[in-house]
């Protein structure tokens, strides 16, 4: 059971929190302009890393909003939170 | 007669208080502060249950949670039974029974026993080979094998005991209070520190209460005197709580920890009722410090099972602790030091040592010379070959040990005997450690795991940190301690220790004996029966990896997950590949590190409290009404309204022929509301729904759609336009909460410019939905000066008016197809507008209906319910309702993906109505619809996915999704049933006023 440390509201059990992917996967601003391949690469396909994985989180039941971090799959360990439209840290 | 081997007062028993107690339906008697086991050893019982596989008669091992053998059911035929408990755990209250388990007949005369005799049958992996042919006869051979198998028995009946969950923080977690413990729990907690001191045990001291070493001393004190002092003293210390009867279970990552608190179990029944049983702890500590101690290594050798065969620290805690001798002819065998405090200790209170053999050639400790000084024999270098003695140890074999340990020579030595006591090492407890995902690596000259790399806050300190001489101990303690609690000084500075010993060990996997392998049964996993030769087999059958060997073999997957045998079991596959033990792995220990009972799990969240659920503001009504329910999501909601004894099926056709004929009403409070607000709240709705939203004037109700990414449709619901940059949008009743996450989530993260605010108001209003060709003249009736011409306030429009006071928002928009308006109100009026509803109505004979009645009406009208007709793999395109999704608009969610090739194929399962030719026959929901009834296999177009009896049309209706559907108005299909074939035909969806007229009736 983590214990993450949401960007607004502190510290708090993993039960509050949603996970929700993998991050910096940008929505394309013109779908119709992509091939079906293309949208297809941005519809299903996600990396599901072994080790440093980029992820979404939601802090559901608490104030709601979203923000990323990145984690170790391998040992769960949280390397980094940061809010949603900052920079990813430098490894 | 039973005999009594109570052989020393202890300060831990209290001899002033007698218990009574069953095992196995006779009565014996014990003393307050017994475990079942010392009470039964004090009775000279030992056999107490049979072994898994052979039903070999077993005796209690151990002191402690790490009993493989000693499993018990306590109170049977009762509702607080409860299987696969430890003796050695359970401590005695008059009138508590017990009993062995895995036994049948009865433990002394058990049928399964004929298993041992046919054991070269049974090798390992035996239930693999054997039982997997044919396949067909699994269940046949399950249903044996199940009933000969000692998993113990459930309760049939309920519990009768309240169980707790308590969160606590703090910050420093010590695990286990034996001297290292609590020794780090006082420093701790006199540093500020808010401390938690937990143990399993119901008295403090762990194993060094019974230390008796006279030639290891703490300030010139034994070590047991010194350490009962420290323990006065925890008394007075703020910020440290102790929690005894405790043990934790699991060990997460980031230090959180579940702990099972025993308050009742110990309590005779008539002080147990009302009382919280057991509680679990839910730990969140800054730094944990492991205090767990080691577990005694068994020997591993011939016939080493048979009861009155124990650790030998074991017997010395009976006699010391409990004041109990385990047997009246004792005799040791050891690879250590240790043995020799066990044989002193007996020796000293006047109880008989025969023997110790020692593997080792020799050893020069102090405690050694003080047992050649009593006369006990010592048969060094010597292994034992054999025991004998079916229910209770008789003697044993000994032979010389070859140099190199592998087998033996010269004559055969018997040495009669009722009681050995085995002492193997100690492997330090590590099972928490690494359950926190920390790792270990391997001592290859200590031949233990050690604590390596830790992943959280945490030290483990004492002997499951690797220290075993109290020297080593209080000096690594008081240096772990200074490092992580960040201190320069502690108690542990002043204390002065003498030690004696030598402590060498010679360290021999699987003892030789002088028949081969084959013909011998040195068991390494005691409760699974798995012994060196099932290992050995396996290895040869070409099993590498630990882990598949574990499985294999079985070894270390009891209850006890193999606490005692598992270091052999690793340490004679090493030999036997010829490998180094730490590059073989260890396996993993999983939670729990002892079993919880489901009741500790669930704590107070069972019955009423088993899941929330949640009632609308008009639930009163309902109930008073005699409504029945149904639960939607957590919503209970008012399914059908039954008058003088009708079943549903007469309820519903009530219901929904009074809704289109005169008026009806409908409790809709539940459907999802999200209010939303700011300059871009059109934008946003353009965006997230397939229709076009920026021309909805203010006033308007609009119906929406809204896909995922990947086009398939996700939730629907009618939207109003109450103000420039305000609307109120409206989902299904099961999906408010993922429609508000799913719409937040775009807001954050992929259209952060947009300027909109979303807040859930779904709890905030009561909804009364009332619909019939009566329900204007109802309305009109509640608020006279609203006026409600159809130029006024016309279809798919809103208005806010006031009942009174009471200020409400009405829409007129309709699920039904019948004239119909939705009125909302702030929740705390909702009573009362529904009352106000009836009471107006009652001219008109109004009718409430419920759900049923709400879904057999849209059915009639073919509107989807998202989640019954659709699920997750329907398009709108797939839903025939082409006319909802926008051309023009340049995007919106799940836009690009109605253009996939697969989302344009035309032969995807489509919406269509469908009619039985009989239209007395409703179809079963879920049913298959096939075109060709003489196929092989049949080929399966679609399913029913709604089904009813339409009073209205009075004839049977149903909505299916049917591959190609759309291409198929009028062609006849069949749906076939267990007894018969349904004829039906493909229709159009819209069953009723088809052409929408009643809409302004
Ligand atoms: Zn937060």
């Amino acid at each position: 059971m983590f214990l993450i440390n949401c960007p607004y509201c502190g510290e708090r059990d993993q039960q509050e929190f949603k996970a929700g992917g993998e991050a910096h996967i940008e929505r394309p601003k013109q779908p119709t302009e992509l091939s079906d391949d293309e949208w297809a690469e941005y519809l299903f396909m996600r990396k599901n890393i072994k080790g440093i994985q980029f992820e979404r989180w939601n802090h559901a039941h608490g104030c709601r909003k979203w923000f990323n971090m990145v984690r170790d799959t391998s040992n769960d360990e949280i390397k980094a939170i940061y809010k949603m439209g900052e920079k990813p840290p430098a490894q | 007669m039973n005999k009594n081997l109570r052989v020393k007062s202890s300060e831990y028993i209290d001899e002033t208080n007698r218990i009574s107690f069953k095992f196995n339906g006779k009565t014996y008697h014990g003393f307050k502060g017994d475990t079942l086991a010392s009470a039964l050893l004090a009775n000279d019982v030992h056999l107490v249950g049979r072994s898994f596989k052979y039903h070999r008669p077993r005796g209690i091992m151990t002191s402690g949670s790490e009993e493989p053998n000693a499993i018990v059911q306590i109170n049977p035929n009762t509702n607080r039974t409860e299987p696969n408990v430890r003796a050695t755990e359970v401590e005695i209250y008059e009138g508590l029974e017990a009993s062995s388990q895995n036994c049948w007949p009865s433990v002394d005369f058990d049928i399964g026993g004929i298993n041992n005799f046919l054991s070269p049958f049974f090798p390992a992996g035996f239930y693999y080979k054997t039982f997997m042919w044919p396949a067909s006869f699994w269940e046949k051979y399950e249903f044996f094998i199940r009933h000969s198998a000692g998993l113990g028995k459930s309760p049939t009946s309920s519990d009768p005991d309240i169980y707790d969950h308590r969160n606590i923080h703090c910050d420093v977690l010590v695990v286990g209070a034996g001297i290292s413990g609590i020794l780090a729990a006082k420093n701790a907690a006199k540093n500020n520190f808010k401390t938690l001191l937990v143990d399993e045990k119901n008295e403090l001291g762990g194993s060094t209460v019974y230390e008796n070493n006279e030639f290891n001393k703490i300030n010139n004190k034994t070590s047991s005197e010194w350490l009962k002092k420290e323990i006065e003293e925890l008394k007075n210390i703020k910020n440290l709580e102790i929690k005894t009867r405790t043990s934790v279970a699991a060990y997460h990552q980031y230090n959180y920890l579940l702990a099972r608190e025993n308050l009742t179990d110990h309590l005779e029944a008539k002080d147990k009722t009302n009382k919280i049983r057991q509680r679990l702890l839910k730990i969140r500590a800054k730094k944990v410090i492991l205090a767990t101690g080691a577990l005694e290594r068994p020997l591993i050798f011939n016939n080493n099972d048979r009861p009155g065969i124990m650790l030998s620290s074991a017997i010395k805690k009976y006699s010391e602790f409990y004041g109990v001798a385990c047997g009246s002819k004792n005799v040791f065998f050891t690879n250590n030091d240790s043995a020799y405090e066990s044989a002193m200790s007996l020796y000293n209170k006047g109880i008989n040592v025969k023997a110790i053999i020692d593997i080792r050639e020799q050893s020069e400790s102090k405690i050694v010379k003080k047992v050649k000084e009593a006369g006990i024999k010592i048969y060094w270098s010597h292994s034992i070959v054999d025991t004998t003695g079916y229910k209770r140890l008789n003697s044993i074999s000994i032979m010389k040990l070859s140099n190199d340990g592998t087998s033996v020579t010269g004559s055969k030595i018997s040495i009669s005997c009722d009681c050995l006591g085995v002492a193997g090492g100690w492997t330090p407890a590590v099972h928490l450690y690494t359950q926190s995902g920390s790792k270990l690596k391997f001592d290859e000259e200590k031949k233990i795991f050690l604590p390596n790399q830790n992943t959280s806050e945490q030290i483990s300190v004492g002997s499951c940190g690797g220290d075993f001489k109290i020297d080593e101990i209080i000096k690594n303690l008081n240096q772990k301690l200074k490092d992580t609690l960040n201190i320069n000084e502690t108690d542990l500075d002043s204390i002065k220790v003498e030690i004696d010993q030598e402590n060498s060990k010679r360290n021999i996997w699987l003892l030789p004996s002088d028949k081969p392998l084959g013909k011998t049964k040195p068991f390494v996993d005691y409760q699974n029966d798995a012994t060196a030769k099932d290992i050995k087999l396996a290895l040869r059958e070409g099993f590498r990896s630990i882990e598949h060997v574990k499985r294999y073999t079985t070894t270390g997957m009891g209850t006890d997950q193999g606490k005692l045998g598992n270091m052999h079991a690793l340490g004679i596959i090493a030999d036997t590949a010829g490998v180094k033990m730490g590059d073989l792995g260890t396996t993993t220990f999983r939670p729990p590190y002892t079993p919880l009972t489901f009741g500790t799990i669930v704590g107070r969240n069972v019955g009423k409290f088993f899941d929330i659920f949640r009632r609308t503001p008009i639930n009163d009504w309902h109930v008073e009404n005699k409504a029945e329910f149904e639960n939607v999501g957590q919503w209970k909601r008012a399914w059908y309204y039954p008058i003088n004894g009708e079943t549903m099926h007469q309820a519903v056709q009530r219901e929904s022929k009074a809704a289109r004929e005169s008026a009806g009403i409908l409790d809709a409070s539940t459907l999802g509301k999200i209010d939303i607000q700011g300059s871009d709240a059109s934008e946003f709705l353009n965006r997230v729904y397939t229709n076009a939203w920026s021309k909805l004037a203010i006033g308007k109700c609009r119906y929406g759609l809204m896909l995922n990414e990947d086009g398939m449709v996700y939730d629907d619901g009618v939207t109003t336009r109450l103000g420039e940059n305000h609307y109120i949008m409206t989902t299904t009743t099961g999906g408010a909460a993922n429609v508000l996450g799913k719409l937040e989530d775009y807001l954050q993260t992929e259209w952060p410019e947009l300027d909109v605010y979303l807040t859930s108001v779904t709890d905030h209003y009561a909804t009364a939905s009332l619909c019939g060709p009566n329900s204007k003249k109802i309305l009109k009736k509640i608020i006279p000066d609203l006026d409600l011409s159809d130029e006024n306030f016309p279809h798919m429009s809103f208005k806010e008016a006031h009942i009174g006071n009471i200020q409400c928002r009405i829409m007129r928009i309709s699920f039904t197809g019948e004239h119909s308006y939705e009125i909302n109100v702030q929740a705390s009026y909702g009573k009362d507008l529904w009352e106000k509803c009836m009471e107006a109505g009652q001219e008109f004979d109004i009718t409430p209906y419920g759900t049923e009645t709400m879904h057999l009406l849209r059915a009639e009208k073919g509107f989807i319910i998202v989640g019954q007709d659709t699920d997750g793999t329907m398009t709108p395109i797939d839903l025939q309702m082409d006319w909802i999704v926008s051309k023009k608009k340049y995007d919106f969610i799940g836009k690009r993906s109605l253009y996939r090739s697969d989302t344009m194929r035309e032969d995807r399962k489509q919406l269509v109505g469908l009619l039985t030719d009989d239209p007395n026959i409703v179809l079963e929901e879920g049913s298959q619809i096939v075109s060709e009834l003489n196929q092989n296999p049949v080929e399966m177009l679609g399913h029913v996915t709604s089904s009813y009896f339409s009073p209205n049309l009075n004839k049977s209706i149903a909505l299916a999704v049917v591959r190609g559907g759309k291409g198929m108005m009028g062609k006849k299909l069949f749906v076939p049933m267990e007894n018969k074939n349904i004829n039906v035909t493909v229709a159009n969806p819209v069953f009723y006023d088809e052409k929408n007229e009643r809409l302004n009736a």
